[in-house]
């Protein structure tokens, strides 16, 4: 079964500290105030809070079974890793179309425009639990 | 620097907009807290802007700055706790009036509000003046070289306790050898800590759900307050106290069935012989149906219960509960500690009650005029020893278990509360720090930034009962923990052996009178 980051809308308290720590840890120096205030190009995140009125939840990259991004992907660069059941990126074949953005159900993916590439949740693969999941205050989300 | 100055009626509005300058005529009040922030450190993620629900913070898109309205800063340390980057200090506003011992700084900013308002102070939480703790004045016993105390971690320390009426005398039938005589209900606990009365409307649902959560958790007892029990928490009844105050809210068959123990509320710590006011606007669609009342509308509870002029009324409606519930439940009666509290005591046991619940100057609550929470009433510990002296020497003290409340900091209060007569003790205050209130006392504003004393959609989740109750269970369990080894070092293995023995008590620093009014000797003697 492949890991999913869960979220809980009823608890989402709009913090924004997984799209902080998202970043940070997908930064050249992972420190908060450098990776903020001097990386250039900015740390990009794969997590982003929803919000309207009282609602807010944490969405990001669900690595679906059957992965609309992966099939729509036009150079490969999306792909389905069969043993952890990821949806892995490789930035190197990606073409910066777009088209998975327009193919995923549920808005995960996003353009970093800074280099005509996407943006989207790698599951934190260099760590036990998602930073996001780990640094979420208030268990709104959850693996 | 640009002073900004809001007028105090609206300093706690909702809206996070940007502060409008001197657009209306300056209040004399300067701001209570300053926030200061680290541009150095502030990543501009706004989360203290999403978090402060007081409107003190803002996002100045121009000029691409956090910046804060300080006036609207109550102190909660919500924004300090959830900024990532440690950016934030909050801080005692500088400004320093000409040093007077008598007209202090809170004296003249509550003259000058009121002078502004013309309106009666409303504040939240417990009395903060630094009035005697009579806690702080009694030393516990240990016992060295000629009673062995006892290790805690090695041998069994029993601190359950059982709530009811005990019988005058017992009768053991000679033929079977089984207990002949019929037992008042008995409510067992595991520990002789419950949870104090708050009702839903006054804190959030999800406060509720931790607190009866927590209480499940220890084996102990959570109180409803007046607002009724959200069916939902209906599961959790054998562990929930269900008031039955003087507006009555949400006081139906079904709720009187579910509880464990019912509980007639005369009068309360924070606000003796003063009624309830819940706003309009925390009477949210799930509040209204809970306390059968319209949606939207205030709910007053009257001063005194209008049925109750006298301890034969208040007999009156003790047995009709006992009824409705057909003798299963032991009816507990909560009054204010005030000047005849063992008089009073005397008659509410004799009126067929069977716990007291005692709540002493301490007490705290979401919403009280200023000067009546900050006056009236009388310390718990004075009130504690003259209630258990006054039944003890009437030969009724086992007629009823007497519990306490109002400002039970730690194990050691509790202690020395069980050591001057209580039975159990209400915390009310430490279980809600527990969850993250820091005592800011802007509870009436219905705008909790931690989410406890709102029933905003939006504030109400930012308690997650699922931690919450941990949290409370965790602090609970800490503070039995450190009874227990209390109990070992006076040499005593059962709380039952500390109940009422005021000799393990010594003063210090009290004069004689009030050493004889708490029943203790002096250090020393
Ligand atoms: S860290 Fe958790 S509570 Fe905060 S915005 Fe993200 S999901 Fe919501
Ligand atoms: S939470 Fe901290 S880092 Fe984020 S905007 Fe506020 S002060 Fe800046
Ligand atoms: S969150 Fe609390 S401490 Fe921070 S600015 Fe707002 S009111 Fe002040």
């Amino acid at each position: 079964m492949v890991n999913r980051v869960r979220f809980r809308e009823d608890y989402c308290v709009d913090c924004r500290l997984c799209e902080v720590y998202c970043a940070t840890a997908h930064s050249q120096s992972k420190d908060v105030i450098k990776a903020f205030k001097d990386e250039r190009p900015s740390p990009t995140r794969g997590i982003s809070v929803q919000r309207r009125d009282a609602t807010s939840f944490a969405l990001n990259c669900q690595h679906c079974d059957e992965a609309r991004c992966a099939w729509a992907c036009v150079s490969g660069a999306l792909t389905k890793n069969p043993e952890t059941g990821v949806v892995t990126y490789n930035p190197e074949k990606c073409i910066g179309c777009w088209t998975c953005i327009l193919a995923c159900p549920n808005g995960a993916i996003t353009r970093d425009s800074e280099k005509s590439q996407i943006i989207k949740c790698d599951l934190c693969s260099d760590r036990e639990v998602p930073v996001c999941v780990a640094v979420c205050p208030n268990r709104a989300l959850v693996l | 620097m640009t002073v900004i100055k809001n007028n105090p009626k609206a300093s706690h509005a909702q809206s996070t907009a940007l502060p409008s300058y001197h657009c209306h005529m300056p209040s004399y009040l300067k701001p209570r807290f300053r926030v200061e922030r680290s541009d150095r450190r502030c990543i501009r993620c706004q989360g203290c802007v999403e978090q402060c629900s007081f409107g003190a913070q803002y996002y100045d898109e121009s000029a691409d700055r956090v910046e804060a309205v300080d006036t609207n800063c109550v102190g909660c340390h919500r924004c300090v706790v959830f900024c990532p980057t440690s950016a934030i200090e909050i801080r005692h506003n500088p400004v320093e009036y000409r040093d007077n011992a008598y007209w202090r700084p809170e004296v003249i900013e509550d003259i000058t509000r009121q002078a502004e308002t013309g309106g009666v102070l409303i504040t939240g939480m417990g009395n903060d003046k630094p009035w005697t703790s009579y806690w702080d004045k009694l030393c516990l016993n240990a016992s060295q070289v000629t009673n062995p105390s006892i290790d805690p971690l090695r041998e069994p320390m029993e601190l359950r306790t059982y709530l009811g009426s005990k019988p005058d005398q017992v009768q053991i039938d000679p033929a079977t050898g089984r207990l002949g005589t019929r037992l008042a209900p008995q409510i067992m606990i595991e520990t002789p800590v419950l949870f104090s009365a708050m009702s839903y409307g006054a804190v959030s649902i999800n406060v509720h759900e931790s607190l009866a959560r927590a209480a499940s958790m220890l084996g102990t007892l959570f109180n409803t307050g007046e607002g009724g029990l959200h069916p939902k928490l209906y599961r959790y009844g054998g562990n929930t106290i269900a008031q039955v105050a003087s507006g009555r809210f949400g006081v139906h068959p079904e709720y009187l069935d579910v509880a464990r123990v019912l509980e007639i509320k005369i009068g309360q710590g924070a606000k003796p012989g003063i009624g309830g006011h819940l706003p309009g606007e925390k009477i949210s669609a799930e509040v209204a149906t809970t306390r059968m009342i319209p949606t939207g509308t205030d709910a007053l509870s009257p001063a005194p219960q209008h049925d109750i002029y006298s301890i034969e009324d208040l007999s009156q409606l003790i047995y009709a509960l006992k009824e409705a519930t057909n003798y299963t439940k032991p009816v507990s009666v909560k009054i204010a500690a005030v000047h005849n509290s063992g008089a009073i005591a005397s008659g509410i046991a004799r009126a067929g009650a069977d716990i007291i619940a005692l709540d002493g100057i301490r007490g705290s609550t979401g919403a009280a005029p200023k000067i009546i929470r900050d006056n009236l009433g009388i310390p718990i510990e004075m009130a504690i020893a003259s209630v258990d002296q006054r039944l003890r020497s009437e030969g009724i003290r086992n007629r009823v278990s007497l519990v306490a409340a109002g400002g039970f900091r730690n194990s050691g209060d509790v202690t020395k509360a069980i050591a001057l007569g209580v039975d159990a003790v209400y915390i009310g205050t430490a279980a809600l720090i527990a969850m993250g209130c820091t005592e800011c006392q802007a509870c009436y504003t219905g705008r909790c930034a931690w989410g406890i004393t709102t029933t905003d959609d939006k504030l109400t989740k930012r308690q997650n009962p699922e931690i919450a109750a941990q949290r409370i269970a965790n602090l609970v369990e800490a503070w039995s923990h450190e009874i227990k080894e209390m109990l070992g070092a006076m040499g005593i293995n059962a709380i039952e052996s500390l109940r009422g023995n005021r000799l393990h008590l010594r003063g210090v620093g009290l004069t004689r009178e009030e050493a004889d009014i708490l029943g203790v000797s002096l250090a020393g003697e």
